[in-house]
């Protein structure tokens, strides 16, 4: 028989706050995490702003943090999340020998993790040095040679995309299966479906599930800059990130950890664990249409959404909310929107659907998990995190997007859905959780 | 769905041993080794010179001509992937968008992708002219960079460099519309992506999966990486078919490399159906961690690699003595190889005097989050021609190791081979297939 998949505890490290009842807080209390960029100068940039996890200090979190020091901003995260999920879900983190009924050899990782930020000063002195504007050629031995003289094997290996992975491991003492993904903007969204996927088939008891990303860095922000995605509103921070308004002009880039602990029913129990809710429902597809845009008649997502709903065993009538992608671009809005009346058809009009990112930005490999944290915190609270800065509704875009406000309704079922760039789309379906 | 065999139809390569499988299985057999001097910059003043570089190509063969534009935004980890994946999938005798625009028969929406990716390092040459400008008195300004700098940088930059995008430009290729995803575990990522790509028939998502990985490793950035973290031979400058030495006495270090692997996974129903030819079958896959840390660096303790690989032999019902072939990690790191060679003699117990153990690094290099779709390649390639290839520049094992090392190619009966991995990081994973037997 398959079992059934419970979230068992939670941990988030966001601009709005660095764990979840800050950041919910923070939701409801109509708070942003933007501001101007401190990171790195970029007052010169395009876009001066961003949304920055602040006053994060793992040594007041984790009991042995010298063996995190070297880590990527994205590695301290996802280590501030996993240390928060893991100790409401009743997982020890603090002994080697930990005496929590899991079997770390039943016990897994599946992180929608980053690259962390490449070491800047050595790349740009480097390349100055090194190029010959004449001949329009690098010099590779003094290329070379700058580069050795400046970067340092700690900061080279924490680059990799496997590291906050790797860091979780030596945390939490895992050795089940272990794996990380990077599928863009729905990166942990993914990591919590396919992990959910493996605890279904039996393969794992519990995972530690989700995603870490900072792109806050200078080729990060450029690289977003140069395909207009980021919004410009430099004079305003705070209402920069206006989700399905007729003047949203690009997200806002974030940065976080996002982790949930996933659990077959039968460990949980077995265990006594507190749980928060259940996972219902996964689906994955890709545009296969280019790799600049989402299809026009958002094909993909609309094939995520049906295959998270069968998958889930609900119709459209049971869905409650939708946390969207939302990411206050043009495309992503609008082609959102269109994917929600596609698959709900007159129903897409009294179903609330709001995005989080009006008020934490975009974590972008963190924000699938993130946004999932606030669906769960919905269903326990009952209350609907709003659509922020919405005060001039795009003509088209004609949703009920929360605007605004938080909102007191009845959350029993809810799907959260991503879109990765490039067109990799993922979709989750959660549940309050009945016995 | 729970039962559903998953089988392997077809495998494309592209390694420094040549651009198809063919090249790479002959180039095994015949003893010919893929590493030499770095073309594609001047390393004069690097400690490691040498890499495994694949053979000249013209991405234009490869993509189809509606979407040439689209070749302008692939990296070169993008274009080696694009290139397996079009041997595969026309080996396959899939007819997809690309195969035949007209009549395409692929079952878009019942095929998936579950793709393997490095960290994608920019190219340098590209980039430098926008920083350059960005320049006061020879110091890079940022300032300077913001104003003068980023309006110069090409707009679609990032998106080339993005580790999904080698996924992305596959699934648009041959539309490919269902379950996908981009693995990123370093070097065990491919070894993770077949498993991952074989789970999503199994659970029913997809009846077809494209799974693989890519990886370019010879650019600059990525090159010095290695050599700071002292993965590289630093020895092996002269003499570059000798340099890559797993399980080697004279081992000190690894060769990088650049490639891409790609396996047609089906259904078996789906792909009897068809009447595609059936080259191996998927038995089982299992991953794990190295879980402890020596100062900053995560170490191989071994018991990651035990968990993986063991458990990757009862998935596939297969006991340890049963195995005809096994094809490791091997990086010739001497502290790596130690490790990996004591679990591997331990999980054999007595029958490691009769499983041949077949590196490859020697002879394709280092080549990152593809090394292990290569090697899955390989192994399918071995039971299809029930041939094993020699152990290459292993004259004499590292102290003791009593593994069975093959000397020379040779054929004989291969049903079951184990692949496995670890990646720089601590993590593990291991693979097993068979020899597809018909139903009774």
């Amino acid at each position: 028989m398959k079992e059934r998949v419970v979230i068992t505890g939670m941990g988030l490290v966001c601009p709005l706050g660095n764990d979840v009842a800050s950041t919910w807080e923070g939701l409801m209390t109509g708070r942003n995490g933007m501001n101007y960029t401190t990171l790195f100068d970029a007052s010169t940039y395009p876009t001066t702003f961003d949304a920055e996890v602040k006053n994060f200090d793992l040594s007041k979190v984790l009991k042995t943090p010298e063996r995190h020091r070297h880590c990527n901003r994205g590695s301290l995260f996802a280590l501030g999340a996993a240390k928060e999920a893991c100790r409401q879900a009743g997982i020890d983190t603090e002994t080697d020998t930990p005496v929590d009924g899991v079997d770390r050899r039943r016990m897994g990782i599946y992180l929608g993790a980053g690259e962390g930020a490449m070491d800047s000063d050595a790349f740009f002195t480097a390349i100055v040095k090194a190029w010959n504007s004449q001949t329009q050629q690098m010099d590779w031995s003094v290329w070379t040679d700058t580069t050795f003289a400046m970067m340092s094997a700690e900061h080279e290996l924490e680059q990799e995309t496997n590291m906050p992975a790797a860091h979780l491991a030596v945390l939490t003492g895992a050795r089940g299966i272990i794996r990380s993904c990077l599928t863009a903007c729905a990166a942990s969204t993914q990591a919590v479906g396919e992990a959910a996927m493996l605890i279904r088939q039996g393969k794992a008891d519990v995972m530690i599930a989700g995603g870490a990303h900072s792109m806050i860095h200078p080729l990060g922000v450029m690289g977003f800059n140069r395909l207009t995605a980021l919004s410009t509103r430099n004079d305003s921070p705070g209402t920069a990130s206006r989700p399905f308004t007729a003047s949203r002009d690009g997200f806002v880039l974030g940065e976080g950890g996002a982790i949930v602990i996933l659990e077959s029913l039968s460990s949980a129990q077995k265990r006594g664990a507190k749980i928060l809710a259940e996972i219902i429902g996964f689906g994955s597809s890709s545009d296969a249409f280019r790799v600049t845009d989402m299809h026009e008649e958002a094909r993909g997502a609309v094939q995520a959404m049906r295959a998270a709903l069968q998958d889930a065993g609900v119709g459209i009538e049971d869905i409650d909310y939708i946390s969207t992608h939302g990411t206050s671009t043009a495309e992503n809005d609008f082609i959102e929107t269109l994917a929600i009346k596609k698959v709900f058809g007159p129903r897409a009009y009294q179903i609330p659907c709001s995005s989080p990112k009006s008020q934490f930005g975009h974590l972008i490999g963190a924000t699938g998990c993130a946004e999932l944290i606030t669906c769960v915190m919905a269903i326990q609270t009952q209350t609907l995190p709003p659509t922020m800065n919405l005060h001039d509704p795009d003509p088209a875009l004609d949703l009920d997007y929360v605007p605004n406000q938080p909102r007191k309704a009845k959350v029993e079922t809810v799907l959260k859905e991503s879109f990765g760039f490039g067109g990799q789309n993922n979709v989750l379906v959660i549940r309050r959780f009945r016995p | 769905m729970a039962g559903r065999r998953v089988v392997i139809t077809a495998v494309g390569t592209v390694s420094p041993l040549g651009l198809t499988s063919r090249q790479m299985w002959e180039g095994l057999l015949q003893g010919r080794c893929g590493i030499g001097r770095i073309r594609a910059f001047d390393p004069v003043k690097m400690p490691c010179q040498i890499a495994g570089e694949v053979p000249e190509y013209n991405i234009r063969d490869y993509v189809p001509k509606s979407y040439r534009k689209a070749a302008k935004l692939m990296c070169r980890d993008i274009e080696l992937s694009v290139i397996a994946a079009d041997e595969a999938v026309r080996s396959a005798g899939l007819v997809t968008k690309t195969i035949n625009p007209e009549h395409p028969t692929l079952p878009s929406e019942r095929t998936g992708i579950d793709f393997a990716s490095g960290i994608i390092s920019c190219e340098l040459p590209e980039i430098a002219p926008s920083v350059a400008v960005s320049a006061e008195n020879g110091r890079f300004d940022m300032k300077k960079w913001g104003r003068e700098g980023i309006p110069t940088v090409t707009p679609l930059w990032l998106l080339k460099y993005l580790p999904n995008m080698l996924a992305c430009h596959i699934g648009i290729i041959h539309d490919i519309q269902g379950p996908s995803n981009t693995i990123t575990c370093g070097e065990v990522s491919s070894h993770i992506a077949v498993s991952e790509g074989a789970e999503m028939i199994q659970r029913g998502d997809a009846d077809i999966v494209l799974a693989g990985g890519g990886e370019a490793k010879v650019n600059p950035l990525l090159m010095v990486r290695q050599c700071l973290l002292k993965r590289s031979t630093f020895s092996g400058n002269h003499n570059p078919a000798a340099a890559c030495r797993p399980f080697d006495a004279k081992a000190d270090g690894s060769v990088f490399g650049e490639g891409a692997g790609v396996l047609i996974l089906e259904d078996l129903h789906w792909a009897r159906q068809r009447g595609a030819s059936i080259l191996a079958e998927y038995a089982g896959g299992a991953s794990s961690a190295a879980a402890i840390t020596d100062d900053y660096i995560h170490l191989q303790d071994g018991e990651g690699l035990e968990i993986a690989i063991c458990q990757a032999l009862e998935e596939a019902k297969v006991r340890p003595e049963e195995l005809d072939l096994i094809i490791p990690t091997g990086t010739a790191i001497p502290s790596d190889d130690r490790i990996e060679a004591a679990v591997l003699e331990k999980i054999l117990g007595s029958a490691v005097s009769r499983v041949p153990v077949w590196p490859l690094k020697g002879q394709l290099s280092h080549t990152g989050s593809a090394s292990g779709a290569l090697d899955i390649a390989a192994a399918v390639l071995a039971i299809q021609n029930q041939t094993i290839g020699a152990a290459f520049n292993l004259e004499t094992p590292v102290d003791g190791c009593r593994l069975l090392f093959p000397q020379k190619p040779a054929t004989r009966s291969v049903r079951t081979v184990l692949c496995c991995g670890y990646s720089f990081g601590g993590q593990t994973a291991a693979v097993v297939l068979k020899r597809y037997e018909e139903p009774k």
